[in-house]
């Protein structure tokens, strides 16, 4: 019996893709240029407030301990501290941070009796300046008493007693497992004619902004007030949450973005800085600021990401068919659950990448250890699919003595074939994958290499070629949240965004987001698609930022929903809007509004080029001839020109109650190819990049150069992921590299010098314009690449990449090990 | 400890102040002359983000106290081009997309000021060099280079 993996909606596209625009599509300068590169961007530590105290943190030196006493009194002592808080003080004055674990694992801003994590905070110290809160903080006498430590995954599988981080959640560290069998995984794997296994090891790293979290809070004891200005995201969506851990109703809570000097998912939602932030500005009656310095960003952030063991089957035909695919996953969540395991949740939606693989069977394990938690990372997630799925099918071409690329193609889902749904119930909404891949064959000049790499190889160099075709799901619905849940409840199903807009009287269009700027491009995508809708030129359009008293339903940039959502938002505002001026302007000319257009700056009577009136003069009039308005009556010509739309997700439908399939939850599936050619140095463990190019279809682009700027920074964050970034932590639970000195992040010399990039446009039928997210795809796709690269440098030892990062101490061991075992054979 | 008492010039403007000998020279551009557009990223002098030029050399700010930096001249990113009238180099970084989140940027910038002032007309392979000091998370760094060839460009006359 074939699977029920659920239905498709149908399309909400208002505006067709179409040739002919005049604004999208354009590499446009980016309007928030101007004042960030004259340093006139407020960043969160640019907030600056009269009387303002600040707060530092006395970080756990230990992994896993009781809080056996606590002595503040010499930091009390010292002249310009303010307050000084224990965890103890601090529960009596707030409560559980925000989580989405189900049942909830409880997590405070200042450690509690217990702590679980070096780094995590355990006393926090108010002062007239930093410098002086930081000295206060060393006068802070903490005695612990020390408590088994667990730091391996697969260990913590088997914690009992004191090993375990939350008793209240049953003796064990296992904080979740989950099975779902989607189709028919026995039956397929039963008539495979060969299975491929692997391990396969994906490091713990982290988004790791330049820019730390922080946050400035003001309370005003006279309207009983929170003011925070943070480096947020989703406090359009989930703002309120934070008011909850305050104690004081939703409304007395305002949230104002500041500029976030980059996230990458490190700024999904803040709400540690904001609560201790404004936990002290209570307290001490004055604008107090939390800003983590580089230590508390890498120890204490909530906002390391996915380190996952992989235990993985992939069953096959003789001829390359891809039937099944089998996973058993254990993930280290790190002290705490923040997000459950919405990481995983992600992964499904594009599980079986570009291949119509019949069934899938996972098993996720997720467990917890002494380390600072995850969060979000581009891709959150998904990335890690990415690499598994491709170092299958590599390993399945190999073990089957079949060309790479060519087992690729044999599989992709065909371009007739979407919209397509996975076996896990996600759709992909529309793609070419093999129009992308050979894109990329010629961007590189896959032939020309394929033959150079022959000679270099006989002169004795290691060089390879790596090329993966992966997926880029974008625009999440919010049922990946808790779609694991069995319970048979329902859980949240709207995740919009929202645009504002106004027309003043002399014609300047103002938009206003309700997203935050956390390193993309908001406010030029706006614009583009603002003039778009209303043929004016963009030096008339104004963006700003709502704060959360102001604020519109919106979730935010994540999981690259932004240039979607946002446009979807505009679209249906400017409707409105146009509706009315067109019955104005019907009016003004006598003419029948049906027959009207915006064309540079005019409403134009289609076919009578002479016959117009400026969009000045036509706001003019709305605004303040309220009696020379066609109807006197009607209830949709109030004075003013402005709309509001609140745009829902284009297309999610909900889990099946048995969880045969999870519903529509992450359909607008961007894809691409990266390849590359490396040299690998095997004395010395060292690779460079002799070129690399990778081709994305993100649908309709907006603005291709910001579409490129994504993709090559992207590329940097991945060739981090694969080849130098891991937090690592020792036996002890302590984390031996914090700081930019040993947590390597690609510089200048790791990057490739010239990337080249290609656009393949398949639009999404699902989005007004058939555009997708591109904002996570370049770390989603460099990572199996440049292993694939790697594998194939190094052929010549038969070395089979497992693991990452490939550091050059990991490229040497497998070298060495190759060398041994080939000495000893 | 008691305070010193510093004469620093920024951007052409001399301030007398008193600080405390530890102060940083970050904290004293950023707080005490709410000069905000030079980023401190990391405090220990890798990431690049808080250079600052002193006598015309770059500098880590975060590295630098303020106290040795009594009697110098300091640029940072405000003293070098508005929106109204941006420097070549800041138009560089506006047409060539050299910049996402804009945090590193006030680095990259004052370090690619001084690359200019030494070679008017740098090769890929100089600048890559002049920035292999400061860390991006956004770019992938390419085109910043572009960005500074550009900006090198309209230095030179070009439009």
């Amino acid at each position: 019996m074939a699977q029920n993996r659920g239905h498709i909606p149908k399309s909400r596209q208002r505006e067709k893709p179409r040739e002919g625009l005049k604004y999208i599509g354009k590499s446009m300068k980016r309007v928030e240029d101007p004042r960030i590169l004259t340093g006139r961007g407020i960043y969160a530590d640019d907030i600056n407030l009269p009387d303002m105290a600040h707060v530092a943190i006395v970080r756990s030196s230990h992994a896993h301990a009781r809080i056996k006493r606590i002595d503040t009194s010499k930091a009390e002592k010292l002249p310009g501290v303010l307050a000084v808080l224990t965890g103890a003080q601090a529960a009596e004055l707030t409560g559980p941070l925000p989580t989405w674990s189900s049942p909830p694992v409880f997590q405070r801003v200042i450690a509690h009796e217990k702590v679980r994590h070096v780094g995590e905070a355990v006393a926090a110290v108010c002062a007239e300046s930093r410098y002086i809160a930081e000295d206060a903080c060393d006068l802070i006498e903490v005695e612990y008493e020390p408590l088994p430590i667990v730091v391996d995954p697969e260990e913590a599988l088997k914690s009992r007693g004191d090993a375990v981080l939350h008793p209240d959640h049953g003796d064990t560290n296992l904080i979740l497992e989950s099975k779902f069998d989607f189709g028919p995984v026995a039956e397929d794997f039963a008539r495979a004619d060969h299975v491929v296994k692997r391990r396969l090891r994906w490091p713990r790293s982290g988004g790791t902004p330049m820019e730390t979290n922080g946050a400035t809070a003001v309370w005003d004891p006279g309207s009983q007030r929170f003011t925070i200005h943070a480096n947020t995201s989703m406090y359009n969506f989930v703002g309120w949450m934070i008011a909850d851990t305050l104690k004081v109703p939703h409304h007395k809570l305002n949230i104002v973005p500041t500029l976030a000097g980059g996230s990458f998912g490190a700024k999904l939602f803040l709400y540690k800085q904001p609560v201790m932030a404004a936990m002290f500005a209570k307290l001490v009656g004055r604008p107090v600021k939390y800003l983590e310095d580089r230590l508390d960003a890498s120890l204490n952030n909530d906002a390391h990401a996915s380190d996952r063991v992989y235990y993985v089957e992939l069953a096959c035909k003789k001829d390359g068919t891809l039937l099944s695919f089998k996973q058993r996953i254990i993930d280290d969540y790190g002290a705490y659950f923040q997000y459950g395991v919405g990481q995983h949740g992600n992964a499904l939606a594009q599980v079986v990448g570009a291949y119509a693989i019949n069934s899938v069977g996972v098993h996720v394990q997720a467990v917890l250890t002494n380390k600072n938690q995850q969060g979000a990372y581009r891709g959150f997630g998904s990335e890690v699919a990415n690499f598994v799925i491709e170092r299958l099918v590599d390993a399945a071409a190999d073990e089957l003595k079949l060309d790479r690329i060519e087992i690729r193609r044999k599989n992709f889902i065909k371009k007739d074939q979407f919209p397509f749904l996975i076996p896990t119930g996600n759709m992909y909404d529309s793609g070419d994958y093999e129009k992308v891949l050979d894109e990329t064959l010629k961007l590189l000049d896959y032939k020309g290499w394929k033959k150079k790499v022959e000679e270099m190889r006989k002169a004795g160099r290691y060089v390879g070629i790596g090329i993966a075709s992966t997926q880029e799901r974008s625009v999440f619905s919010s049922t990946e949240f808790w779609m694991w849940n069995l319970d048979g409840k329902i859980g949240w199903t709207s995740s919009p965004d929202s645009m504002s807009l106004k027309i003043d009287p002399r014609g300047r269009i103002y938009g206003t987001l309700h997203s935050p700027f956390w390193g993309n491009s908001p406010e030029t995508v706006a614009t583009q698609v603002i003039a778009e809708q209303f043929q004016v030129d963009p030096s008339n359009i104004e963006i700003t930022y709502s704060d959360s008293d102001k604020g519109l339903h919106s979730t935010g940039p994540g999981g690259s929903r932004f240039t979607v959502m946002v446009t979807g938002a505009i679209v249906g505002a400017a409707a409105i809007l146009k509706k009315k001026i067109f019955k104005i302007a019907a009016h003004m000319m006598e003419a029948n509004a049906d027959d009207l257009e915006l064309r540079d700056g005019n409403v134009v009577v289609k076919g009578a080029p002479g016959k117009k009136v400026s969009l000045q003069d036509l706001a003019f009039h709305a605004y303040y001839m309220r009696l020379s308005m066609p109807d006197p009556e009607d209830p949709e010509l109030t004075s003013g020109l402005d709309a509001t739309y609140v745009y829902d997700h284009p297309v999610t439908t909900l889990p099946d109650p048995k969880r045969e399939h999870m519903g529509i939850f992450y359909p607008i599936m961007g894809h691409m190819c990266h390849s590359m050619v490396v040299e690998v140095d095997p004395e010395t463990g060292q690779f460079k990049f002799l070129d690399y190019a990778c081709v994305h279809d993100s649908g309709v682009m907006i603005n291709p150069m910001t579409l490129e700027g994504h993709m090559r920074g992207g590329v940097v964050n991945g060739i981090g992921s694969a080849a130098s970034e891991q937090y690592f932590y020792d036996k002890n639970g302590q984390p031996t590299n914090n700081l930019f000195t040993d947590y390597i992040i690609p510089s200048i010399s790791e990057s490739p010098a010239d990337m080249k990039c290609g656009h393949v446009e398949t639009p999404s039928p699902f989005t007004e314009y058939g555009i997708k997210g591109g904002g996570e795809g370049g770390r989603m796709g460099t990572p199996p690449a440049l292993a694939q690269a790697i594998e194939d440098a190094l052929s010549p030892f038969g070395i089979k990449i497992t693991e990452l990062p490939l550091t050059q101490n990991v490229i040497r061991r497998l070298v060495r090990e190759a060398q041994a075992k080939k000495a000893a054979d | 400890m008691s305070n010193e008492k510093i004469t620093i010039t920024v951007n052409g403007k001399r301030y007398d102040k008193e600080v405390e000998p530890r102060r940083l020279l970050s904290d004293f551009i950023r707080d005490d002359l709410r000069l905000t557009g030079t980023h401190v990223g990391c405090e220990h002098g890798v990431c690049g983000s808080c250079t600052v030029l002193m006598n015309g050399k770059s500098v880590r700010s975060c590295l630098t106290f303020a106290v040795m930096a009594d009697g110098a001249e300091i640029m940072t990113i405000e003293g070098l081009g508005t929106a109204e009238n941006m420097h070549p180099l800041q138009k560089g970084f506006w047409e060539k997309h050299g910049l996402q989140c804009g945090f590193c940027t006030p680095g990259m910038l004052m370090t690619a000021v001084e690359l200019l002032k030494e070679k008017p007309r740098p090769s890929v392979d100089e600048i890559r060099e002049a920035l292999s000091g400061n860390l991006c998370r956004c770019t992938g760094y390419q085109t910043i280079v572009e960005s500074i060839q550009r900006g090198a460009e309209i230095m030179q006359g070009g439009k």
